[in-house]
This record gives C-alpha cells, sequence and structure tokens, in this order.
C-alpha cells in the first residue's frame, strides 16, 4: 500500500503548481472569466508544450501514458487555482471517447492535433429532461444514404462555444433509457442545422444549449459501433468524474486555506475570530472533510487505474457522493465563515463555493451517486 | 388556546387577497416570483399603491399613518403578501428608521420624514457595518465632529444594500472618541447629495450590483440631523435591531418557495417520468415544509404573546436562524431541482429579467441567483453565531 507519489509525479505535481502560481491569481483568473472566450488560449498553449494535454492518453494513441493517477495530481493543483482551460471537456471527455471508441483513422486524425493543442473538443450528451441520467437519449440520428441526420437538442454543454468538434450522444434505436441503441458522432462546429447559443455558467466557465435539427454528418464520423456506445460513454464519464473529486479536493483544500487564514487575520471584540470555539470546530469540521475527500479522491484513482469494473464503478459513486457532501459544506461555510467579504465577486472564496457548487451537481449529485453506488452493491 | 381565526379576521383576509389580486402589477409579481432582484422603479410604483390604500406601514401607530391592526391582522396581512407574490416595501425606510424616527425623534423629524418614507419619497439605506467593524458594531470609526450648527463627519461604511438608489442614509456615527465602545456613539440621518459622499459599487458573488461602499469626507450634517441625545446612538440602534430580527424569519416567503418548488417538481422530467416521483427530491422538500411548519407555529406563539402584552428576549434570534437556514436550504433545493441547468446562470439574462437567448427553461432563471444572494442572510442582521451567541446568554444563562 502506497499513497505517495513517486519522483515522476511529484515532478509533475510540482509543474502544475508552478502554472497555478504563475497564472492563476485571484485577478488574473477573474478577469480571465470576464472575457468572451472565458479562458486563455495561450494557457492551452502552454499546457501543450508541457505535455498535460497527452498525459492522460496510452502510448499507443500516441499520448505520454499517464493514468488515473496522473489526471487526480494534475487536477488536483489545477482545482487549488479554479483553472478555466477546457481540459476536462477537451481531454478528459472529448479526446477520451475519441481514444476508447475511435477507429485508427479518427484517432490519428484528432488525438496528435489534440495533445498539441490545436484541436478542442466538446461532449454534448445531457439533455433537458435526462437530469444525470446517460442512458436518457432522445436526440436521434438516422441513417440516410452515407450520412446520419442529426436532431434534438442537448443542455449544458460545458465549452460548447468555443469547441471545434462536438462529441454528441445520439440515440440510433431502442426507446428512451435503452442503454441499447445508444451511438457518439463527431460534429463538426460548423455543420449546417448546428445552433449553439453559448452563455456564461455560475462557476465562470462557459456552455452552450445545442439544436441540431436536420445535421447530416458523414456516416465515417459515426464513433465506434452503431448503438453500442453507452457503456464506453459511462466509462469515460467515470473517470471524468474521478478527475472532478480531485479538482474538487483542491478547491476546498484551498478554500479552507483562504478560510483558515481569515480566522487568523480578522479581528472582531478585540480578537482575531480564530479564537471563537464555535468557528474553531465548524473550520475543524471543514478540515476533517476536506481530508476525508481527499483519502477517497486517492483511492479512486488508483482502483480506475487496476481495472474498470464494478469494484471501480462503485469507488467512483462513493466518492462522488462523499465530496459532492463535502464541497457542499466546504465552500457555503468559507462564505459564512468570511461574513460580507465571502459576499463580494471580487474576493476569491465565493469563486471557490461556486465551483464547488456546481462540481456537487456535475454528472450527478450527491443523491444520484448513493443511489448508483446502492444499486451496484 | 384557539388556532381558528375569527369571522372579522376571515373577512380581512378576503380583503387583503383581493385587493392583492386586483392591484399587484404583474411585472413586480413575476419577477419576485423567479427570485429576480427588483427595479428600483417597479418598487416604488408598487409602494405607492400600498400607500394610496394605507397599507404600506403594518408595524406605524396609527398617529403616524400606519392602518392600526392587530399583531393578528399583521400576520394575516404577511402571508396574503407572501401568497400572491407580493414583495415587502424596502425596510431600510419602513421597517428601520421610521420606527426610530416616530420613537425617539423630535417633532419637526417626525413630521418631515414619516410621510415622505410612507409616499416612497426618500429611497434610505443603513450605514452600520464598517469594514474593521461587523458584527462587533460597536467597534465603529466613522466620526463626526461638531463645527458650529454641523458635524462634520470622516470615514466609511460598507455592506450597505441599494446605497446606489438612495435619497438618505442613517447613520451610526462616534461623536466621543474617549468613550468606551458603545458610548460616544450617536444616529445621524444624512443626505446622501451633501458634498464629500461617495457610494463605490460592490459587485455580489451574484455577479448583482446589491453593495455598496459608502465614503465621507467632511461630510457636514446638521446637527438637527441627529435622533435623540448625542452620544445615545446605541440604544436607538439596538432599538432598530430588534426591529429588524423579528421580520426576518420570512414565513410567507418560503411558503411561496415551497410552492414554486412543486411547481418544478410537477414539470421537471426524470428517469422518464416527473421529479415529483423522485423520492430523494421529494423527502427534502417535505422535511424542509415540515420545519417550515414548526417555524410558523413558534412565530404564531410569539405573536400570542405579542398581543398579551408580553416582552420578547431572545426570541426574535430563534426566528432568524431557523427562518434563513430554512430560506437557505429552499434555494439550494431550487438550484438542485434544476438538474444542470442549475449551472447555467448568466447574471445579465437575470438583470434583464428576459432570456433573448431562449435556453434553459424559464424557471431555470433566477433560483441561482437567490441561492448566491441568500448566503447572506446567515451573516447580515448580525450573523446566526451571533445569534447563537444571544440565546445561549439570555435564554440558557450560559
Amino acid at each position: 500500500m502506497d499513497f505517495e507519489l513517486s519522483e515522476e509525479q511529484v515532478l509533475l505535481k510540482d509543474s502544475v503548481d508552478r502554472f497555478v502560481q504563475d497564472n492563476y491569481s485571484p485577478e488574473d483568473r477573474l478577469k480571465l472569466s470576464q472575457t468572451e472566450l472565458g479562458f486563455s488560449r495561450d494557457h492551452w498553449k502552454t499546457m501543450a508544450e508541457l505535455g498535460w494535454l497527452g498525459m492522460a492518453f496510452s502510448e499507443e494513441v500516441g499520448g505520454f501514458g499517464g493514468g488515473a493517477v496522473e489526471v487526480m495530481i494534475m487536477m488536483e493543483s489545477m482545482g487549488r487555482g479554479l483553472v478555466l482551460e477546457p481540459f476536462v471537456s477537451t481531454v478528459l471527455l472529448g479526446g477520451k471517447l475519441v481514444a476508447e471508441a475511435g477507429s485508427a483513422e479518427q484517432i490519428e486524425q484528432i488525438i496528435p492535433s489534440l495533445i498539441e493543442g490545436e484541436t478542442m473538443l466538446a461532449f454534448a450528451y445531457a439533455e433537458a429532461q435526462s437530469r444525470f441520467n446517460l442512458n436518457d437519449v432522445q436526440t436521434t440520428a438516422s441513417k440516410s444514404g452515407d450520412n446520419y441526420i442529426l436532431n434534438g437538442t442537448k443542455a449544458v454543454v460545458y465549452h460548447g462555444g468555443t469547441a471545434d468538434k462536438i462529441i454528441v450522444s445520439a440515440r440510433t434505436s431502442g426507446d428512451a433509457l435503452d442503454a441499447e441503441g445508444i451511438s457518439l458522432f463527431i460534429v463538426d462546429k460548423d455543420a449546417a442545422g448546428l445552433d449553439i447559443r453559448s452563455y456564461a455558467t455560475v462557476d465562470g466557465q462557459r456552455a452552450a444549449d445545442i439544436r441540431f435539427e436536420n445535421v447530416s454528418v458523414p456516416a465515417a464520423n459515426l464513433l465506434g459501433a452503431e448503438g453500442k456506445a453507452a457503456p464506453i460513454i459511462e466509462k469515460v464519464v467515470d473517470q471524468a468524474i474521478g478527475a472532478l473529486c480531485a479538482e474538487a479536493v483542491g478547491a476546498m483544500a484551498a478554500s479552507n486555506e483562504i478560510t483558515n487564514e481569515y480566522l487568523k487575520t480578522r479581528k472582531q471584540f478585540g480578537v482575531p475570530i480564530g479564537k471563537f470555539q464555535v468557528l474553531q470546530h465548524r473550520m475543524v469540521d471543514m478540515y476533517m472533510d476536506a481530508e476525508q475527500s481527499k483519502s477517497m479522491s486517492d483511492m479512486v484513482a488508483m482502483k480506475l487505474d487496476i481495472d474498470y469494473n464494478d469494484d471501480a464503478r462503485k469507488a467512483v459513486s462513493a466518492a462522488k457522493a462523499q465530496i459532492g457532501k463535502a464541497a457542499k459544506f466546504i465552500g457555503q461555510q468559507s462564505v459564512q465563515l468570511h461574513g460580507g467579504m465571502g459576499m463580494t465577486d471580487e474576493y476569491s472564496i465565493g469563486h471557490y463555493f461556486k465551483r464547488l457548487t456546481t462540481l456537487e451537481m456535475l454528472f450527478g449529485n450527491t443523491d444520484y451517486h448513493l443511489n448508483r453506488f446502492s444499486s451496484l452493491s | 388556546m384557539d388556532l381558528s381565526f375569527t369571522d372579522e379576521e376571515l373577512a380581512f383576509q378576503s380583503e387583503v387577497r383581493e385587493f392583492l389580486e386586483k392591484n399587484l402589477p404583474s411585472d413586480v409579481k413575476e419577477r419576485y416570483r423567479r427570485g429576480v432582484h427588483f427595479t428600483k422603479e417597479g418598487q416604488v410604483r408598487w409602494q405607492k399603491i400600498l400607500n394610496e390604500k394605507g397599507w404600506m406601514a403594518p408595524n406605524w401607530p396609527k398617529e403616524y399613518g400606519g392602518p392600526g391592526w392587530t399583531a393578528t391582522q399583521k400576520y394575516i396581512f404577511a402571508q396574503e403578501m407572501g401568497r400572491a407574490s407580493a414583495p415587502n416595501p424596502m425596510p431600510f425606510g419602513v421597517s428601520m428608521v421610521g420606527p426610530v424616527i416616530y420613537t425617539f425623534g423630535t417633532d419637526e423629524q417626525k413630521n418631515y420624514y414619516l410621510p415622505r418614507i410612507l409616499n416612497s419619497e426618500d429611497w434610505w439605506c443603513q450605514g452600520y457595518s464598517e469594514p474593521g467593524s461587523g458584527s462587533d458594531l460597536a467597534s465603529l470609526k466613522t466620526r463626526a465632529d461638531r463645527d458650529g450648527d454641523d458635524y462634520i463627519v470622516n470615514g466609511q461604511k460598507i455592506w450597505t444594500s441599494h446605497a446606489q438608489h438612495a435619497d438618505m442614509i442613517f447613520c451610526l456615527v462616534r461623536t466621543d472618541q474617549n468613550a468606551k465602545a458603545q458610548e460616544g456613539i450617536s444616529f445621524l440621518l444624512i443626505d446622501m447629495k451633501t458634498p464629500g459622499i461617495t457610494v463605490r459599487p460592490i459587485i455580489g458573488l451574484d455577479k448583482e450590483h446589491t453593495l455598496n461602499e459608502v465614503f465621507f469626507d467632511d461630510v457636514r450634517v446638521p446637527i438637527k440631523n441627529r435622533i435623540g441625545e448625542e452620544n445615545k446612538g446605541w440604544t436607538y440602534a439596538k432599538f432598530l435591531l430588534g426591529n429588524e430580527r423579528t421580520s426576518i424569519a420570512r414565513v410567507a416567503q418560503s411558503k411561496l418557495r415551497c410552492e414554486h418548488l412543486r411547481e418544478i417538481a410537477n414539470t421537471e422530467k426524470v428517469n422518464g417520468g416527473l421529479l415529483n416521483e423522485d423520492r430523494d427530491f421529494m423527502r427534502k422538500l417535505t422535511q424542509i415544509e415540515v420545519d417550515l411548519m414548526a417555524l410558523e407555529y413558534t412565530e404564531l406563539r410569539m405573536l400570542s404573546k405579542i398581543e398579551k402584552g408580553e416582552t420578547l428576549t431572545a426570541e426574535p434570534s430563534l426566528l432568524k436562524i431557523k427562518g434563513t437556514e430554512i430560506q437557505q436550504r429552499l434555494t439550494e433545493l431550487l438550484v438542485e431541482s434544476l438538474g444542470m441547468y442549475g449551472a447555467a446562470y448568466d447574471s445579465l439574462e437575470v438583470r434583464e429579467g428576459r432570456n433573448d437567448l431562449n435556453f434553459a427553461p424559464d424557471y431555470a432563471h433566477g433560483p441561482m441567483a437567490e441561492h448566491l444572494y441568500l448566503k447572506a442572510a446567515s451573516i447580515y442582521g448580525g450573523s446566526n453565531e451571533i445569534q447563537r451567541n444571544i440565546i445561549s446568554k439570555m435564554v440558557l444563562g450560559l
């Protein structure tokens, strides 16, 4: 048993930490989140040059062969700085789907360009009625000659407005909620019939609702076997959940440090407010929640690296449920302990609260994952 | 003991209900129902309608323009306002400084300010908090030094809600630098147009402009604008804070939110069915409704004490803690009810009260804004930690 990082892993962590240190002061982050793009293409280039965009891909597809643990290390550090670049959308969702399900040609066409920072992706899976159920797909794709015709609307597609290609789940057969009959397609952002409405999300990022109206894609853009995408989607999403857990751990740690420091410096009634026992106990509860979350996040990364089986699936749901609960508690209490300061956009703590709030909900909230955990038992 | 209303009270209830149905402007109602910030114009328009009916200030004595209602009538009115999605008048004039003026002010102050508050001619804001003094209000540093018939005010206030709209600010200032913390404070009414006052916006984490900093740089305030005696301001401030805490349970408002949640649950889909079939979700909503009922009957018990002429001690703190906790749990659940659309929050869309881009169901615009904004509810008006201190000291003797 070893929860410690190897030498290479420490180097990776140091390099991401340094990037965050240099580029993600709260002021920098706030400014960046207010630009139209919502992130920095220069940062993205840097991330490519440092080799991070290829870390999560195996050497067979041209990546650097890192596993879930390497992803966890990167995401935890990025979570500390609330990094805005579309690493999850492009690498962990879009890129992994291509790597898992794609033909040699599709992989060759997309992955190297993605690793170099040229191609950005988004994964359009959710729909207004689907909530967190990945199999609730009503968007349809019907075969017409050498093409598929896509119809339907995808909801809250993170980075859907800035992606070069959108990976979309659509039903080629079966009834609503069936796992069987779901397919994946690669759609170019400028395909005719695509209506992309971008908006800001509460966590300072960008998302889009995307309407497909008779969007015609060549059959060559089918990703994987027709109707067989559900298990691949589940696997890639579970790995992404593991990564988001790590991001939450980083964000919780930073949030607690900022709050702890505030308790030591902010004075009321002639003493630092950290001298009040009620606040001490609150801070202790926040610390304990963050530590437990770190354990769960490390555990889930290691399990995902062993094998993707039911044990790993249960671990993902357990981690998401526990971390979701902790993320809400720490996010909300960090604001509370800051008093009025916590309510301002200018000060960083509210941004941690908002990102932690969305992390609890992304890919299934605490209730959803408690139920999934129980159904896998 | 008797829970039921009398015939007169029931008739009053119908009268209020009917009035609100006929007179509440639909745009004002819609913003409030959604949880979107009000506009000043809409708020003032609505307040003028209430005032014309004589219902602007339910808590004021009749001689100053109150309707002369019993505590039960006031309760019924509050419930009906909530039921109709009718926003309450801005509290700073009518609930905060108004009662201070008619209780401690001079005749001149009463005659001038009270009618202006009732008729929404002055928009008031509250100058209590300072950067160094939040919950420890008595440590405030803004000073007022005498110069002839004026005070010269210097210092800074913070977290001043809606100061950007305000005509007047009521302020706690230090008039004796050598006295102990709670002594040497005076209560001043200051015209926001006085030279030397600067208002700087603080953008909130909901990306909205509600809060402000207010700076005073050699601001001349006539001594006749002081409430009561010099250096006795703390007494008036405490009186005001007591009033603030009694109106903070917001049962009617929370009932409205519960209803809104049920509507969403009847519409929002999950696993091929509706959210109202999701047991986890409905259990949370039901738990809040039960807690809200406990709060409501606690408030009613206190009301009955007031009717009997008893004085409350720390009961308002209980109402504040439980009321704000319920408000926060409700907005959290509202966000949860939206699923992924909870994240789709664009303040610009919400601020304008429109949804040009036509993304997300219409009811999705509002809950996140309110969830973020109401994080302040457990902070303002004396944080909930401070309220618990009050109960432990005053009730439990700890």
